[in-house]
């Protein structure tokens, strides 16, 4: 039986957190140079431009590629057969990940953007609680993905319980209409997540999952679904909202779509949006 | 579309001569506020009490940076999401706020009280912390330490870069931007 250390755990979880705010990870910074150059808008070209110098910056001063450095949302494969050794105070698996969360966000100089109470809003002061979601797998695998997801985009989602009817017609004009009310406000380019089937929740968590696919712009396995995402791109950018919002070509930079069976009654689709600032980061124990 | 040069505090003849689009690079001393700094803003101007710094030709940038590190005065500090103060921001602006620099869109409310004030709504690149916090020279809390990362902090800025969004004309950089890259 494996056995991990819930100390290299936190460590683990408190090198993720930083390195994935200092660091834009090599794909997504691939996908905005090939957009920069489909861009028609020369505001819209210079906007890209600051994007690929900040994430210079950012990364030889370690400093935050934004200083919204997010809610910490962990997706956690947890093997079946694996077990935990208790180590220097750490009680269980999601203790040591908030500790390392606790400890990243001090460390690495970044904000605490976590309310203790959704309407009394006390900041918490660490940024935790993290926001896990755990999936049991066969095996002794142990991966855990953190992403550091601001509230700029996060706030722009939005979720609806179509009629099955509604076809894959209402599915795409409920994305493209999610983009188009979000306008600048997400700091676009923007990344869409969208999921499609399951229930209410399971859509959501669908559509944030879209979100961790790589290489980011890579298609679906599905062809059905590679070609909705490929016509749901082009549309998008047709809206011509641009690079934060200005005007331009260039409004979204992927759109991932993640699917699961659903109910004979119902047709959920959710939309997460996700911005440029996409920070990524997996580590394997 | 010009570049204009201006230092604070900024006066009606700054304004007037803004268009949207324009660039604008800012000299001076900035104000920084958000949710929680507005709200008790408001609170104090509805209770006719002072507020804790001037506002007469002032800028309100709208940010929460992150912590500095040793021996830099500020850590990333791109702009937040405007609309969340856009009920408390025609308060600041009839007070003789200027200018209120954030990113995304504003309300036809705000709009109107660029209008009405003289005033303008300036958009800084989301996601561009770290370039931004390059023109940010010094920042120091001023109001509200409790509030953290949401205090009010007085910052010296240098060429810090900014394009007009809103004009005090009715102006919308957003809408016409769309206009002309929108493809049916
Ligand atoms: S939406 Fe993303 S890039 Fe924009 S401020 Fe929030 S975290 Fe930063």
């Amino acid at each position: 039986m494996k056995v991990i250390s819930l100390k290299d755990v936190k460590e683990n979880v408190k090198n993720v957190v930083q390195k994935a705010n200092f660091e834009l990870n090599e794909d997504v910074i691939n996908v905005i140079k090939e957009s920069m150059e489909k861009e028609e808008s020369p505001e819209g070209k210079a906007v890209f431009d600051q994007l690929l110098e900040n994430a210079e910056i950012a990364r030889k001063e370690k400093l935050g590629l934004c200083q919204d450095t997010g809610l910490a949302v962990f997706f956690v494969e947890l093997g079946e057969e694996i077990q935990f050794k208790k180590e220097d105070g750490l009680e269980s698996l999601s203790q040591a990940i908030n500790e390392g969360v606790r400890e990243g966000y001090k460390e690495g100089y970044l904000r605490k953007s976590v309310v203790e109470d959704p309407l009394r809003r006390k900041n918490t002061g660490d940024n935790t609680p993290a926001f896990i979601h755990w999936e049991l797998v066969p095996g002794d695998k142990f991966k855990v993905t953190f992403m550091a997801k601001g509230g700029g985009a996060e706030n722009m989602s939005a979720i609806r319980m179509l009629a099955p009817a509604a076809g894959q017609k209402g599915i795409e004009d409920f994305v493209v209409e999610t983009v188009d009310s979000a306008g600048p406000n997400p700091c676009p380019p923007i990344i869409v997540g969208v999921g499609i089937g399951g229930n209410f929740e399971t859509s959501a968590l669908l559509a944030k999952k879209a979100l961790l696919r790589r290489p980011l712009g890579s298609h679906h396995s599905d062809p059905f679904y590679a070609d909705m995402e490929k016509r749901l791109l082009e549309r998008i950018n047709k809206l011509g909202i641009g690079p934060q919002g200005i005007g331009g070509r260039i409004t979204a930079l992927a759109v991932h779509i993640e699917v699961f069976p659903c109910h004979i009654a119902s047709l959920p689709v959710a939309v997460n949006i996700q911005c440029h600032s996409h920070r990524l980061l997996t580590f394997e124990l | 579309m010009a570049v204009w040069k201006l230092t604070t505090p900024l006066t009606d003849e700054d304004i007037e001569k803004l268009r949207i689009g324009d660039q604008v690079y800012i000299t001076g001393t900035i104000y920084t506020g958000r949710d929680a700094a507005h709200k008790k803003l408001v609170e104090l101007i509805e209770a006719n009490k002072p507020l804790p710094f001037d506002v007469k030709g002032q800028i309100i940038y709208y940010v929460g940076p992150t912590p500095a590190r040793p021996g830099k005065p500020v850590g990333s500090a791109g702009p937040t999401t405007s609309y969340r103060m856009d009920s408390y921001a025609p308060y600041l602006y009839a007070l003789g706020i200027k200018a209120t620099i954030g990113k995304g869109a504003r309300s036809e409310e705000v709009k109107e009280a660029l209008k009405k004030y003289k005033a303008v709504y300036l958009g800084a690149v989301g996601g561009a912390g770290a370039l931004i916090s390059k023109r940010i020279i010094k920042s120091e809390i001023v109001a509200y330490p409790e509030l953290g990362p949401e205090a009010i902090r007085k910052m010296e800025v240098k060429d810090f870069p900014v394009i007009v969004i809103n004009d005090m004309y009715g102006g919308d950089l957003f809408l016409e931007g769309k206009k002309k890259y929108h493809v049916e």
